[in-house]
């Protein structure tokens, strides 16, 4: 028996324990993607030199380095789009048969497969995020969106019964940057489908995709005209609410320009819907399966750097597992991979842009001044690029900023409750009301939970699900109406009573 | 009845009452988690550290009914040196068979690091006697094997009688102890949940076992990523909470290098470096080998080898 001892003794000596495995650089080539070194606006079916003559330049955001000169669209050249895309309604793209509709549809969708990491790739060049995220969700799901609502086009009698709908004409669509090519399908997708033209502006700092995309349009042979696209700043963005030829409005932001563009259409007829801002809780019970939970908080706030509306930015932990849960979440941090966004073992990437760095830096600092406590794992960041490490705040209460105000970064306040009812009550305590997480094993306690929270999308052992067939959108000041699922085609549609 | 090793808070007997609390499992977010984990990329350096380890952590295993001697014998010899053109290749961990075989594994690993484990209990199925059970475990460890693989009874788990799993777990290590170590097979493939897998990966480390093991490898199915991760995730939960150190085998299925990288990963960015060693891994395998070589000389030469420049056993 010692004999025995002696001989694990010695095999331990023989094969010391290593002491670190790096895993080596893993990244994705990005010669898939060919860059143009300047772009113009897409209007009626073609690049056109924009009529300001402006241009300006995006950034890859993990290396500070420039990509491209993209145009910054005024007054004259959003008049033009408007009217491309009013010919285009007029002509044949609203009199056309819904089901050829659809075929264009099925057709981008079935190009974006195809093309899928080029898109991959360029949305993390130009966004900063992980490509594991562009990879596995954002070009997916943008897929799946063509797919869904194509489905959707020569069905529309059957989406809203005794009810005729009918296309409404131009859409002007806005979206952010930090689900770039998503956005762009979530809005893109159900106005085609209901028989309407688009003008869309991408973000200013992420045009890069939507630019590619004018490509599968091209591709798809869609009609000239019926999906235009414009990039520039927020000016770009004013124009195109302020037009008189645009028949709605669909924006997706902060809840700051939200409130300026409702004050602009007041009064107008355009249709609008708002998609804005949000402080998601975060509610994990007692009895709830603690290693999954603590990944549903990775996945809820660390997701795409926290540059997620719906992220889950406040925890609430009931208080008995407290400390444990805390515990969990500590050492999960410190496996998260922070680094090249086109490494395929980043999980967090870069902060979108330098202004959205400051942001969340000033915030963070605000929670230290107020009082809170912070924890950030140990982390080496790449010297150029914007970074953040992930961060947690404990000791937060409700009051603090960092509990109340929309960070949009990878930081995380801490919260506790005892009971369902607190756990309700401090929930709702948000001017903001566009998600929430509920997790426990008790399906009874997830319908009652999802009951009382105000918030659009509750979801329940999980977070940061989307699926094309389900609606999205929010209370109070996180805005009004529904993308995606049947709901989405609601606001791209107008009824008449049979 | 032997006392029970140290154990979690509210883990603690009579443990009828108590299981059902002992925390649980979502499945849906388990699997999205595994499968994260398995897409990482592992390459270069990064790959060989792993490919290496593998080998280091392998129960070279054979495990059949025509099993003989000289099978055993062959077997053992590749165990210790699996790869004669180069001597960078380590030997592996153990060399796994039948108790009928025990004595010629030993006879072959004499004078090397290579160990020599059994499998009992009536393996697979556990379907005997306690006292059946008892003495082939007697049986093998008097012969001499380091390691003792068992069986739980999974018809008495599945029916409820945790007590009954448990205490077998319990008489078993009381005739391993000090003696041989214990690997506790709780075949995830025939408990149906994963709550199922976490109770039963709890049961057999209150019962003492030195390491929990996913499979037979006789079952439809055997070691998977999820499973696998589930039962870190316990022994995680019992390190943390009582500092006990348990160990963790895969078995069943594992043939190819890129699933061996997979686990490692797995163990890696759950449990940390700690357990990336063989006294805490144990990847049971018998045709993984030869595929790990051919990815190792692959990484050094840059090409594909034909498989017939690599013994068979």
């Amino acid at each position: 028996m010692t004999e025995r001892k002696q001989d694990v003794a010695r095999r331990a000596d023989k094969a010391p324990m290593a002491t670190a495995w790096d895993y080596a650089p893993a990244p994705e080539a990005r010669d898939i993607v060919r860059i143009q070194e300047r772009y113009g606006l897409f209007i009626g079916g073609k690049f056109v030199e924009p009529l300001s003559g402006e241009r300006y330049t995006t950034i890859d955001p993990a290396r500070e380095e420039p990509l491209s000169e993209v145009a910054q669209a005024n007054k004259a050249d959003v008049n033009r789009a408007v009217k491309a895309a009013r010919g285009a309604f007029e002509g044949a793209w609203s009199k056309l048969r819904p089901s050829e509709r659809a075929k264009y549809l099925f057709r981008i969708a079935r190009i974006l497969q195809e093309r899928s990491r080029e898109f991959a790739v360029l949305e993390s060049l130009n966004g900063g995020k992980p490509i594991r995220e562009s990879r596995d969700v954002d070009v997916p799901l943008a897929a799946a969106h063509f797919f869904y609502y194509a489905g959707w086009a020569d069905k529309l009698e059957y989406a809203f019964p005794n009810r005729r709908p009918r296309p409404i004409g131009v859409a002007g669509q806005i979206i952010p940057w930090n689900f770039p090519l998503l956005m762009l399908a979530w809005k893109i997708a159900p106005a085609l489908a209901a028989g309407n033209t688009v003008v869309l502006k991408p973000a200013e700092t992420t045009p890069l995709t939507a630019l590619l995309f004018c490509d599968v349009i091209r591709q798809a042979e869609l009609p000239p005209g019926v999906v235009n696209i414009v990039t520039g700043d927020g000016r770009t963005g004013a124009e195109i609410v302020a037009h008189p030829g645009v028949d709605k409005i669909a924006f997706t932001g902060s809840t700051e320009v939200g409130k300026a563009i409702q004050r602009t259409l007041a009064g107008t007829g355009k249709r609008l819907t708002l998609e804005l801002g949000g402080k998601a809780a975060n509610i994990i019970f007692d009895d709830a399966p603690l290693d999954q939970a603590v990944e549903g908080i990775i996945n809820g706030i660390y997701f795409n750097q926290g540059h997620v509306c719906c992220a889950g930015s406040r925890l609430f932990v009931q208080e008995s597992i407290y400390e444990a849960t805390l515990a969990k979440l500590k050492r999960r941090m410190k496996t998260l991979r922070v680094g090249d966004p086109l490494d395929k073992n980043t999980d967090v990437g870069a902060i979108n842009s330098k202004q959205q760095l400051e942001k969340i830096t000033s915030l963070v600092q605000s929670g230290i001044d107020e009082g809170a406590e912070l924890y950030q794992p140990p982390c080496t960041l790449p010297e150029r690029g914007y970074w953040f490490v992930p961060t947690v705040f404990t000791n937060v209460a409700q009051s603090y900023r960092i509990a109340q105000e929309e960070i949009f970064g990878p930081v995380l306040s801490v919260l506790t409750f005892r009971t369902p009812d607190e756990a309700i009550e401090k929930a709702n305590n948000t001017p903001y009301g566009l998600s929430a997480g509920v997790w426990t094993e008790k399906g009874s306690r997830i319908l009652a939970m999802a009951q009382r929270l105000r918030a659009g999308v509750v979801w329940a052992n999980t977070y940061n699900r989307f699926d094309p067939a389900s609606p999205f959108g929010g209370y109070k000041e996180s805005g009004f109406g529904r993308e995606g699922g049947r709901h989405g085609l609601e606001a791209y549609v107008a009824l008449d009573d049979t | 009845m032997a006392t029970a090793p140290a154990l979690p808070g509210g883990f603690e007997l009579p443990l009828e009452p108590r299981l059902p609390r002992l925390g649980s499992v979502d499945a849906v977010a388990l699997e999205e988690r595994a499968d994260v984990l398995s897409k990482r990329s592992i390459k270069r350096e990064s790959k060989v550290f792993a490919l290496d380890l593998a080998i280091r952590m392998m129960d070279l295993t054979t495990l059949e009914g025509a099993d003989t001697p000289g099978k055993v014998a062959a077997l053992s010899s590749k165990g210790i040196r699996p790869d004669p053109t180069d001597p960078g290749i380590p030997s592996v961990a153990a060399i796994c068979v039948y108790p009928n075989l025990v004595p010629y594994a030993l006879e072959r690993t004499r004078g090397t690091d290579v160990k020599v484990a059994s499998v009992a209990t009536a393996f697979p199925s556990g379907q005997s006697p306690l006292e059946v059970k008892l003495e082939e475990t007697r049986w093998v460890v008097e012969a001499g094997a380091h390691e003792v693989d068992m069986v739980i009874d999974r018809g008495a788990f599945l029916s409820g009688r945790y007590a009954q799993v448990y205490d077998e777990i319990v008489r078993v290590k009381e005739i391993c102890a000090g003696r041989a170590h214990l690997k506790v097979i709780i075949e995830t493939g025939e408990l149906g949940t994963y709550d199922n897998v976490r109770r039963a990966s709890l049961l057999a480390i209150a019962g003492g076992a030195d390491f929990i093991k996913t499979s037979t490898g006789k079952a439809a199915t055997n070691a998977t990523l999820p499973v696998a991760l589930c039962m870190l995730e316990v022994i995680r939960d019992v390190h943390e909470e009582t500092g006990r150190v348990v160990g963790m085998k895969v078995a069943g299925g594992i043939r190819q290098s890129k699933q061996a990288v997979q686990f490692l990963v797995q163990v890696h960015e759950t449990l940390g470096l700690a357990w990336l060693t063989p006294d805490r891994y144990r990847i049971g395998a018998s045709t993984l080998l030869n595929d790990v070589l051919m990815q190792i000389r692959k990484e050094r030469t840059g090409r594909y080898q034909n498989p017939d420049y690599f013994t068979i056993d």
